[in-house]
């Protein structure tokens, strides 16, 4: 039979450009553990709100005027005149928000399955370099709707730089292009924000992938899955090495493992969906998050001869900032909030556990985890309040917990004992499977009782009930004991 | 272990302490689905608030459009003398002459519902009190040494302070209405809470629009899960 023009046509794409070899390598034939659980799902979505940010940043440059005379009100001509621009900006404001939201999520997986340890090394530095480039990207765009804290938050942020020694003001005149932030200033962000950043975002997302699957994914279990013979039947050691050494037979494929495509782009969707869904209600019924993802001074124009009473950074910030201003001395206060998130950087070489995974940690790492979510949430809220005597002592307090979560790892990571390795990934019960435990300790917490109304007709009614609510709350607390042994 | 509690214990009362400060806001009764309402309030704005406060961020024609008011009751009733449906809604008064008699330039008023919220301008309309230190002899409740005038005393009358002494402070406990205006206290109500309506939508004029959307795009997004949902459980099957 003569294959028809359309094949044709492929085929002579096919001859010139490696593109089934590509999506072989990085999709169909990529095997991922079968056990990713929840945590999982962070990555793919990371991407997704990278692509939702291009798309509607682009839509809004379209109609934004980097001027700071214009900016602000350019903002409301969005919002108000142009057709779907609310729709554009409030996916664009509130995607900033989520995209911090999946990334923090996605760092903590790396975390308590010590993915970012030998060999990953490499993706857990690129993954912080994407950090650092995000918040860099968040911290310039937050700058162009020309509001209040745009301006405020701009002017405290950029000052910081002139506590440096000796050449701290002549750099932060060097950023600003002026010696308060002004159109200078926003014209330079502008500029950064819609192409300079974004370049090194997808740069560095490109690296992170192609570092990632050189070398494989992690999984919940921490283990390091060997290649065996696609028929299923394990060999021996020796065998093992022997095809290690010759990886590129098609005949192999990693144990425990199903291909990336489709297993795991199906079970994204399912993640795209979950994610939408709260992604959507933010969008159209709380597009403000009640002034943490659009905060309410930032409807008032900027105005540089007005200081607002209080300026807090946008929430993804705030553990920084509380950073920042727990520490007395302004230079050393900058070198706090840098080693909060240089220490990340070195985690791969101050965690010296044999094991990856939290489940075959010791109980001191789990607490220690504990402690360290504990104290960036809290780090976190008091971020967004004002500096009050009491505020500033807790911040310390957990300025302290956070970098000794860090720093003494290298010692209790040494000394606590881990449990010994299954020699297969290990199963457990996935959100959806959990659902009934889930709703058996609802029924139980609330129960139905019959209750007579005053015509004669009884009706079941559900009360929360004291005694079913404590033995929920006393199971709970068990287990999390147990969990943290 | 007890002193963890014990911290745990001051962070939680701290917290509180701080939530508890500035002056607590009356409620704001408003509807946006009320176009009745609106239409009261896009009339009070003009009488009594454009004189120096523009909402240049919207125009006649967007107001008519979603308060539902044809174009020509818009300019005859609602709009000033001399406005065009197309114009946005700018004050007749200039920048310079402002500056001169205020201090200030009265801000634009288009986003005063997003940056202060509904229940901050119902109490600021409704806070107002006879302070004779002040230039325009009135001070206000939530906006203290306000550099503006009463602009609804004549329907609200005049208002009194009486004062409590908290911690050796000297504060407002109430406000008593010393000399009646035009209107009863019902009827200033409805006024404010019009007003108040009208700078909400004013606010984001889409919101509305935004809300009765949503429930479709978490329909369809809902619909989208549950297909994804049962294809994800058809592939993985054989995943054992």
């Amino acid at each position: 039979m003569k294959p028809s023009r359309l094949t044709l046509c492929g085929n002579w794409i096919l001859e010139r450009f490696p593109l089934t070899t590509l999506w072989n390598e990085h999709m169909a034939h990529y095997y991922a553990p079968k056990n990713f659980n929840f945590w999982y799902f962070f990555g793919s979505l990371a991407l997704l709100v990278l692509v939702n940010q291009f798309a509607t940043g682009i839509l809004l440059t379209m109609n934004y005027k980097p001027d700071a005379k214009l900016a602000f009100d350019s903002v409301e001509y969005i919002m108000r005149d142009v057709n779907w621009g609310w729709l554009v900006r409030y996916m664009h404001s509130t995607g900033a928000s989520a995209f911090f939201i999946v990334v923090y999520l996605h760092m903590f997986r790396g975390l308590i399955y010590g993915s970012f340890k030998h060999p990953r090394e490499l993706i857990w530095i690129f993954g912080m370099l994407l950090f650092v480039a995000l918040m860099a990207e968040a911290f310039m765009g937050y700058l162009l709707p020309w509001g209040q804290m745009s301006y405020w938050g701009a002017q405290v942020i950029i000052s910081l730089f002139s506590a440096i020694p000796v050449v701290g003001d002549e750099l932060s005149l060097w950023v600003r292009g002026d010696y308060v932030v002004s159109d200078a200033t926003l014209n330079r962000f502008f500029a950064f924000h819609v192409i300079a950043v974004p370049l090194v975002l997808v740069l560095l997302v490109f690296l992170h992938i192609v570092a990632l699957h050189e070398v494989g994914s992690n999984n919940p279990d921490g283990l390091d899955l060997k290649k065996i013979k696609q028929t299923g039947r394990r060999k021996s050691d020796e065998e093992e090495e022997e095809q290690n050494l010759k990886s590129n037979n098609p005949d192999l494929k990693i144990m425990d493992s199903i291909p990336f495509h489709p297993y795991y782009t199906v079970k994204d969707l399912v993640g795209v969906a979950v994610f939408l869904l709260f992604f959507a209600t933010v969008i159209f019924f709380m597009p403000e998050m009640g002034g943490y993802f659009l905060e309410h001074a930032n409807f008032i124009p900027a105005d540089p001869m007005k200081t607002p009473e209080h300026i807090a950074p946008v929430w993804y910030f705030t553990p920084f900032y509380a950073i920042l201003r727990a520490i007395p001395d302004k230079f050393a206060g900058v070198i706090g909030m840098g080693g909060a998130i240089v220490v990340l950087f070195l985690l791969p070489w101050l965690d010296r556990s044999k094991v990856r995974s939290i489940r075959y940690r010791g109980g001191i790492f789990k607490k220690a985890v504990l402690l360290f979510v504990i104290s960036f949430l809290a780090l976190g809220y008091l971020g967004t309040q004002p500096a009050t005597p009491t505020a500033t002592t807790f911040a310390r307090i957990f300025t302290v917990i956070y970098f000794g979560f860090f720093l003494l790892m290298p010692l209790y990571t040494r000394w606590e004992k881990s449990k010994p390795l299954p020699k297969h990934l290990t199963y457990q019960p996935s959100l959806e499977e959990r659902l009934p435990v889930l709703i058996d300790a609802v029924n139980e917490m609330i129960v139905i009782t019959p209750v007579k109304l005053e015509d004669g007709t009884v009706v079941n009614k559900r009360k929360p009930d004291a005694r079913g609510i404590l033995n929920v709350i006393t199971r709970l607390a068990i287990r999390l004991k147990k969990s943290l042994d | 272990m007890k002193n963890i509690k014990t911290l745990i214990l001051l962070f939680a009362i701290s917290l509180g302490v701080q939530a508890s400060e500035g002056v607590a806001l009356q409620e704001a009764d408003f509807d946006l689905t009320d176009n009745a309402s609106l239409q009261r309030g896009a009339k009070h704005f003009v009488t009594y608030c454009l004189g120096c406060h523009s909402i240049k961020h919207i125009r006649y024609l967007r107001i008519a459009q979603d308060i539902n008011v044809d174009q020509k009751k818009m300019l005859e009733d609602i709009a000033p003398e001399g406005a065009s449906i197309y114009d946005q809604v700018h004050s007749a008064m200039n920048a310079h002459d402002a500056e001169k008699w205020f201090g200030t330039q009265p801000p634009d008023l288009s986003l005063i519902a997003r940056s202060r919220g509904a229940d901050w301008l119902y109490s600021y309309l409704k806070g107002f009190y006879i302070d004779k230190a002040r230039p325009f002899g009135v001070n206000n409740v939530v906006f203290e040494d306000v550099g503006m005038p009463n602009p609804l005393w004549q329907l609200q009358g005049q208002q009194k302070p009486t004062y409590q002494t908290i911690e050796g402070k000297k504060t407002i406990a109430k406000l008593i209405l010393e000399e009646h205006g035009t209107l009863s206290d019902k009827e200033f109500d409805r006024v404010v809470n019009d007003l108040v309506n009208f700078l909400v939508y004013v606010g984001e004029p889409v919101q509305l629009e935004r809300k009765s959307m949503g429930k479709y795009v978490i329909f369809f997004i809902l619909m989208f899960g549950v297909l994804a949902y049962l294809l994800k459980k058809e592939y993985w099957k054989d995943v054992h």
